[in-house]
């Protein structure tokens, strides 16, 4: 009978064991199943406006973006085209697979720096600055092509750390607010924080025309905009943190389709 | 860079109305904003849009400040005839743009 008092115990630490286990690592959490893109949250007007080709606005950076893919610059004379061809087939998916692992970085890289390293290295021309016209135009015309297809980020070993590192920001209170990502993304989406709709911040549309910006922006710059809403200094374009959070967003939206160039409020 | 969408049904029957879309990119600065250094931006707008069907204006309007960037216009008209419909807008610091679309009138 005395022996087994101490094994009663130990099954009560395990189960207690593992009732820590699981709310460390899935603390609030959405269910697969209850993740919503943020166009379910926006009024019925802003949705009208993304499904029509002729009213989104982002569809101007794509036909743009669709010139300067042809056009051949830099000192080795080249064109994006030229190397990919058309867009259309070559690039179908693309953008779902980003931020992807370099090999000569070390480390995963997004759509943008992509488009840099391809003008730096192959066109031998100057790489676009962040948020330039150009460069959302390139990305957006190239996410484009990626409509529909679902989000696929590649997790193996050599991505693991910079996701992990990723989701370690997003559960990191920072900022004069003292507040993490994940206690307005995770725990109160589709409460309201003034006039808006908190949403589930999955990154299904970037580059977005923002009607607050009323242009089209970058997923960095949206993040960039956040943490300036908690009070934290931004991490600069093109960071590590910013980039491994951008892997985290688009591993935690694994399967939902790319509706780029998706229009936001 | 300028650039437009424009959306005109390829196809309608006679006297059948058609809605027409069009979307231009343009920042639309008002002119009464400053820059960070306190001289005055000045203003850049699309002043007027001109839509003509076969040669003959069928929808105009005129642009002032306040209006968003990238304005979108939709407005309808009869299909008449087949032929082009034209757009044109004008603006601030020589802007002008063209684009057409055809259309094909079916009894």
């Amino acid at each position: 009978m005395p022996a087994a008092r101490p094994r009663r115990l130990g099954l009560v630490g395990a189960v207690l064991a593992a009732i820590a286990w699981a709310t460390t690592t899935w603390a609030g959490d959405i269910p697969l199943a209850e993740r919503r893109s943020s166009y379910d949250f926006m009024s019925r007007e802003t949705r009208a406006m993304q499904d029509d080709d002729t009213a989104n606005p982002g569809l101007l950076w794509v036909l743009e973006g669709e010139g300067l893919w042809k056009r051949a610059l830099g000192d080795a004379g080249r064109a994006c085209s030229d190397c990919h061809g058309d867009a259309r087939a070559s690039m179908r998916g693309v953008a779902a697979r980003y931020p992807a692992f370099d090999p000569a970085e070390g480390r995963p890289i997004d759509l943008e720096q992509r488009i840099n390293r391809c003008r730096t290295d192959r066109q031998r021309a100057t790489p676009l600055p962040w948020e330039s016209r150009e460069l959302l135009a390139l990305t957006a015309y190239v996410a484009h092509q990626s409509r529909g297809a679902p989000i696929a980020v590649s997790i193996d070993p050599r991505t693991q750390p910079f996701l992990d590192a990723g989701r370690a920001i997003w559960d990191r209170r920072q900022g004069q607010l003292n507040l993490s990502c994940s206690q307005c993304h995770d725990d109160l989406y589709g409460r309201k924080l003034a006039g808006n709709v908190i949403p589930q911040a999955h990154p299904t549309g970037y580059p977005i025309y923002r009607l607050e910006w009323q242009t089209l922006g970058s997923l960095e710059r949206r993040l960039r905009n956040c943490l300036t809403g908690i009070r934290a200094e931004p991490y600069p374009y093109g960071s590590p943190e910013l980039v491994d959070l951008e892997l985290y967003l688009m591993w935690r939206a694994r399967g939902m389709p790319i509706e780029t160039p998706a229009v936001r409020p | 860079m300028a650039s437009a969408l424009v959306n005109v049904p390829a196809r309608a029957r006679r006297g059948e109305i058609v809605e027409i879309k069009t979307l231009i990119s343009h920042p639309m600065e008002t002119g009464y904003r400053r820059s960070q250094l306190g001289t005055a931006i000045p203003r850049d707008i699309i002043r007027r849009f001109v839509c003509t069907y076969n040669g003959v204006e069928i929808f105009s309007a005129d642009l002032h400040p306040a209006i968003a960037a990238n304005p979108f216009f939709v407005f309808s008209t009869v299909a008449t005839e087949s032929g082009t419909i034209q757009f044109q807008w004008t603006g601030d610091s020589g802007f002008s743009v063209s684009e057409s679309a055809p259309i094909t009138v079916v009894d």
